[in-house]
């Protein structure tokens, strides 16, 4: 023990006198370990406390605080109450010794062991014997963090010192100024008000000393070192002021006197701060005050330069007319909410009226914010408005006049949870005026101006999501307007209006959809043309139903009347029966993937797509397959190669939105029809079964029914067992190297591809591989082999398999790609095919199918292979460079934005050597690859070494034969404009000779480009830019 | 350019912009050649912004609201806006029906309104829009830009100098001139 205390007292003497700092933390150590206890320290600190000398007594009161700060856990109840009463005595020392004392204090408020009594009695010293303000700021800091930790433990016996807290409080944050600080008063006054501290007749004086910041205007110093902004000290102190009503009769007439401040942002936080505190007033707070906060808001919505301001007005007004629907009405009888609206009624509702419709909108705006508060505020403002609204329309003739009173309709039948009763008794608020909205919807949508009828389907689409309003008769006449409206020839916008209103309703009333639409629409696209003189061309029209058809058609009911007219399409475009060409098929087609996608995920479509669609749509691809086969040939549309294209993604989605079980009845069905011939699912007639289709290959129009296969069995999900998979895999296998079609065997090849993806990795799918690879490349290295093209295509889909998935047999297969781009006769089709490994394909390996896609297979590949590629590039002959470059710039651009930029300067040279390859392709998508990092110009230092061949490269292209490059290269020069000024200004009259000749090029688009960027290369480098 | 002759027509009207210029099948089409018209020589002009010649900085809220009120929102903003100025278009300064161009005889014609009779920017405007043309058209054209007839009280003595070749090739000497000029020119803040 001896040595242990004068170790201490070692510590003491050399922090004290001999000034060593680190020695506060030794004993601060020492006390953790229970080497020696805290009051030993004060004993052994004995002659330091008593010093004569301020600056001895400073220096230990520093190291007790200091130790303390380390150990603020380990003390016991009566080391603290010992330590709190030495503390407290020190507040009236020395001013120098001040500082510590307070850090000692705050540091002992961490701990929750105070005895009784003690808080208050410290709290009374601080505020006695100290004057916070003129403190500096770490103390001041420390005083405010004393206050929130003993508001955290002895709240009860703080709030015993009645409203002297609040008075303490109040004189301790007086001016503070500093943003740190502030943020910790305005805690504390926060829970002031929050915790029920009694105010006493403090209220003004604890509203004055925080108001005093509102509304607050704070700038950051330039780095921010404490990372405060002015929106967190807002948001703080709107938080101390909306803390409670008693702030009200002073907080009102500021917030009113403030909102004529010419700050916006000062603006902003009035009206934000209204919002927040008018959630907590009730109609007594507010009363005095509601004609001038009305006439205030209503000038800020009026008047505003700004959305956000008009924005934060409408939220306030909203907010106000909600706390006045809270309000129990009072004795006079006088409902406080009604006398409000009707003041803002009176002040709106002309404005609605008027001839010129000057100030509609704003007018129009703060009636739907005050209706949308409530039940009750609803009703009376529609009450009043609607009837004027709809009196105006019919009176008006001006169409424009007319459709901006549609348009303000619509905001006010939009459906919103107000016009709603909470209760079952009351009705929906326009109920009352649900004849009279009606009349004025129709008879909107029958005139004539394609603005009228636009926003006449908005407003029916808002009337019809009103629970409970409209009628049966109601719906069924409004979807024989949207009926006729579809199939009149409209204006684009009213075609998109149409179908927007058509799929929401359809939504609500399938049932009538169902019953009225669909008929009608499949009447129209099964009736023979007039005459062709007269009308929209026939096939405009039909297309337009059938793409009607596929807007409605998101709920079963519909799905299942509207499906079977577009595959009856289907069927008789493929029987030639009725006037279908190729084109009504793939509208056909069209429709159908689109519907197939909107679909919703229930048990009753999946049953549908599986019972119809699937069977329906493979056996009249199958006939229409077998009848060309037949002499003489039988013409189908649906045995055409777009047709066929467009049934893929059908069915592919179909498949891969069935359930689990039916997808795997599905897989299976179609897998025994390729191989074995099984037509017995398949609902036409006269099928042959026992057809081999993998093996028919003398037939091209029975083996490119594969990508049908492709789109089925490529598209279940991965959990699915395909039945015969081996012996499917080999007959893909053997169709994708021998078919002669390219159709077919790019089928196959996506088709054993799409399969290779989905297959467990382990041994059988190496083996597999092996084969593969072993098939491939004899074929590939054999210069004399008639289908390298297929062994090729088989290569690319494989690897496209096995990448997208990080499968490490990837690698080899890529290296295989890079080592064919040298390949005298597939070089130049190789370095096409990395714009497939780089890109999304739309019918297999999409994530859509259940493919195993892993993100950012893309970033990885470039990382992989880009030095390869610039290697094979260095190294290759000269007439091979441009594969490699055709390559480079699929990649890149098929990189996203972020990695292109952080790699492209890197692969800059390259690049440049890109654009003088002489294929167009090649310049485009290397121009538009160019084109953002020039425009970041973040990279700018690199590429100002390569200025010169830049500049050069990109004025040769402004006269390339194809135009879209000499738009690119406009675009990019013009982008270069913008890099620092003496890097570019030894360019400009050279770039301004040059671009002379693009502003006489025939294409306008060219022009144009070359107008703008020889407008910026002129105003380099001269004033005024 | 002083803050005087900024106000003097603190409110005046404006126009909507006729919006952008649809491509049409042709226009995309390489074989096709588009002939300079009209309408293309206007949307050069028409985007240029006029915050150093007259916008208003002081405009009351009694702008006329149009066929629908964003667009209008849009303008009244635009004017607050220091960094949206209007644009020549928006103060029918210059109007498709008064720009005429010959793609084969290779001339334009420009006429222009300035926003008062009396507008003292009037020449600053001609010369702005002389300038943008000599840069945005090719050599061959004969460009010729003068005030709409009866807009202006001094037609004449503007139409003169804008005519004159050494003077407008003077007045581009002149750098506080030319700054003021490229600032009308520099559509990239409008």
């Amino acid at each position: 023990m001896a040595t242990d205390g004068e170790v201490l007292l070692g510590l003491v003497e050399e922090f004290v006198s001999g000034q060593q700092d680190s020695k506060a933390a030794a004993a601060a150590r020492g006390v953790k370990t229970g080497q020696f206890k805290i009051l030993e320290l004060v004993e052994a600190l004995g002659l330091s406390l008593t010093s004569s000398q301020p600056q001895t007594r400073a220096r230990g009161v520093q190291l007790l605080s200091e130790v303390l700060r380390e150990c603020d856990s380990g003390l016991s109840e009566k080391e603290v109450e010992v330590l709190v009463a030495f503390y407290e005595n020190r507040l009236k020392d020395h001013y120098v010794i001040l500082p510590h004392v307070l850090q000692g204090i705050k540091a002992l408020t961490k701990t929750p062991l105070w005895p009784p009594g003690l808080a208050v009695s410290v709290l009374r010293s601080l505020f006695r014997d100290i004057h916070v303000q003129s403190l500096m700021l770490v103390e001041r800091s420390c005083v405010y963090s004393i206050l929130i930790n003993l508001m955290e433990y002895k709240e009860e016996e703080l709030k015993g010192l009645g409203a002297d807290f609040v008075f303490g409080f109040v004189q301790a944050m007086d001016s503070e100024r500093d943003p740190r600080n502030l943020l910790l008063a305005f805690q504390i006054a926060r829970n002031i008000l929050l915790r029920g501290y009694e105010l006493g007749k403090f209220t003004e004086e604890l509203f004055e000393v925080t108001s005093g910041y509102f509304p607050l205007d704070f700038t950051p110093p330039p780095n921010n070192p404490h990372g405060i902004t002015q929106e967190d000290l807002i948001v703080a102190l709107r938080g101390v002021l909306s803390g409670t009503a008693r702030f009200a009769e002073f907080l009102l007439p500021l917030i009113i006197e403030k909102l004529d401040s010419d700050v916006q942002k000062a603006k902003l936080d009035c009206l934000q701060t209204l919002e927040a505190c008018v959630s907590v007033y009730s109609y007594r707070e507010l009363k005095a005050f509601l004609s001038g906060l009305w006439a205030s808001l209503r000038r800020e919505v009026f008047q505003t330069a700004s959305e956000k301001i008009e924005a934060a007005g409408l939220s306030a007004l909203s907010a106000l007319s909600a706390c006045l629907s809270r309000s129990v009405l009072d004795s006079q009888g006088d409902d406080v909410l009604h006398v409000f609206l009707d003041l803002v009624v009176q002040d709106c509702q002309h404005h609605l009226c008027e001839p010129d419709l000057k100030l509609v909108w704003p007018s129009a705006k703060l009636l739907q914010a005050a209706a949308s508060a409530s039940y009750r505020a609803s009703h009376r403002i529609t009450s009043a408005v609607l009837p004027k609204l709809m009196e105006q329309y019919i009176s008006e003739t001006q169409c424009a006049h007319r459709r901006t009173l549609l348009e303000v309709l619509q905001g006010f039948v939009q459906p919103i949870q107000s016009s709603v009763p909470l209760e079952g008794a009351d009705e929906n608020v326009f109920s009352a005026f649900r004849e009279s909205l009606c009349n004025v919807v129709f008879s909107a949508l029958s005139e004539s101006n394609s603005g009228l009828q636009v926003a006449a389907c908005r407003v029916l689409a808002s009337l019809c999501q009103q629970p409970g309003l409209l009628l049966a008769s109601d719906v069924e006449l409004a979807v024989s307007h949207l009926t006729r409206l579809v199939l009149e020839d409209g204006e684009p916008q009213v075609s998109m209006a149409v179908l927007e209103c058509s799929r929401a309703l359809s939504f609500l009333h399938t049932s009538t959809f169902a019953a009225i639409m669909v008929p009608r629409l499949k009447g129209e696209i099964f009736t023979e043309p007039m005459a062709q003189d007269d009308g929209p061309s026939p096939k405009a029209l039909r297309e337009r139903c059938m793409t009607a058809l596929a807007a409605v058609s998101n709920q079963p009911g519909v799905i299942r009347e509207s499906a079977p007219v577009l595959l009856e399409v289907l069927a008789s475009s493929h029987t030639g029966t009725g006037s279908f060409a190729a084109d009504d098929a793939l509208a056909a087609c069209r429709s159908l993937q689109r519907i197939v996608q909107q679909a919703p995920d229930v048990e009753d479509t999946g049953r549908f797509f599986h019972d119809i669609i699937i069977p329906r749509l493979l056996g009249l691809a199958l006939q229409a397959g077998l009848w060309r086969g037949v002499s003489p040939p039988r013409e189908s549309p649906l045995a055409e190669e777009p047709v066929l294209q467009a049934l893929v993604p059908v069915m592919g989605m179909a498949c891969a939105r069935l359930q689990p079980q039916l997808s795997a009845v599905t897989a299976a069905r179609v897998v025994s029809l390729f191989l074995d011939g099984d037509v017995s699912f398949l609902l036409e007639d006269g099928l042959p079964s026992g057809l081999q289709l993998l093996r028919v290959q003398h037939s091209w129009s029975l083996s490119q029914l594969t990508c049908l296969l492709m789109a089925c069995v490529c598209s279940v999900p991965q959990s699915v067992e395909l039945p015969q998979l081996e012996r499917l895999m080999a007959e893909l296998e053997e169709l994708s190297c021998t078919s002669t079609y390219p159709f077919c065997y790019t089928a196959a090849s996506k088709c054993f591809a799409g399969l290779v993806n989905k297959r467990p990795a382990g041994e059988a799918l190496d083996l597999l591989l092996d084969r593969v690879m072993g098939r491939i490349c004899s074929e590939l290295d054999h210069a004399s082999s008639s289908v390298r093209l297929q062994a090729f295509t088989l290569l690319l889909w494989v690897t496209k398999a096995l990448l997208i998935r990080y499968h490490p047999r990837a690698s080899v297969l890529t290296d295989k790609m890079f080592s064919l781009l040298t390949d005298r006769e597939l070089g130049p089709l190789v370095a096409d095919g990395f714009s497939v490994l780089m890109s999304d394909p739309v019918d297999v390996l999409t994530r859509a199918g259940h493919a195993d896609v892993r993100i950012m297979y893309r970033q990885r590949f470039f990382t992989e292979n880009s030095a390869k590629l610039v290697q094979g590039f260095n190294s290759a002959e000269k007439e091979m460079k441009p594969g490699y470059l055709k390559a480079l710039s699929h990649i890149v651009n098929n990189l996203p934005r972020q990695v292109q930029l952080s790699e492209l300067p890197a692969l800059l040279p390259l690049l440049l050597e890109a654009l003088s390859c002489p294929d167009q392709a090649v310049q485009l998508s290397t121009l538009s690859c160019l084109h953002p990092v020039l425009m970041e110009s973040l990279p700018a230092s690199t590429l100002c070494l390569q200025l010169e061949g830049l500049v050069s490269h990109l004025l040769g292209l402004t006269s390339s034969p194809t135009m879209k490059v000499r738009i690119a290269s406009l675009r990019c020069l013009n982008a270069v404009s913008h890099f620092p000024e003496h890097e570019v200004i030894p360019f400009r009259d050279r770039v301004l000779r040059a671009l002379a000749p693009p502003l006489d090029d025939k294409k306008r688009l060219v022009r144009k480009e070359a107008v703008a960027t020889r407008g910026e290369w002129f105003l380099l480098g001269s004033p005024g830019r | 350019m002083s803050g005087g002759t900024l106000l003097e027509n603190a409110n005046p009207l404006i126009f909507q912009r006729s919006g952008e210029r649809p491509v049409t099948l042709e226009e995309e089409d390489e074989n096709f050649a588009d002939p300079i018209d009209d309408r293309e020589v206007f949307d050069i002009l028409a985007v240029l912004p006029t915050d150093q010649v007259m916008t208003p900085n002081v405009l009351v809220y009694a702008v006329y609201p149009r066929d629908a009120y964003h667009t209008t929102l849009h303008l009244i903003r635009s004017i607050n806006d220091p960094e949206h100025p209007l644009s020549l278009e928006e103060l029918n300064v210059v109007e498709e029906m008064r720009v005429h161009v010959n793609d084969q005889a290779s001339t334009v014609g420009v006429e222009f309104t300035p926003t008062i009779p009396h507008c003292s920017m009037a020449t600053l405007i001609g010369l702005s829009i002389k300038v943008k043309l000599l840069r945005s058209l090719p050599d061959r054209f004969k460009i010729d830009v003068h005030i709409t007839p009866g807009t202006h009280t001094a037609e004449e003595a503007v139409n003169k100098q804008l005519a004159d070749k050494e003077r407008v090739a003077a007045a581009l000497e002149n750098s506080h001139l030319l700054e003021v000029v490229n600032h009308c020119l520099n559509t990239k803040s409008a």
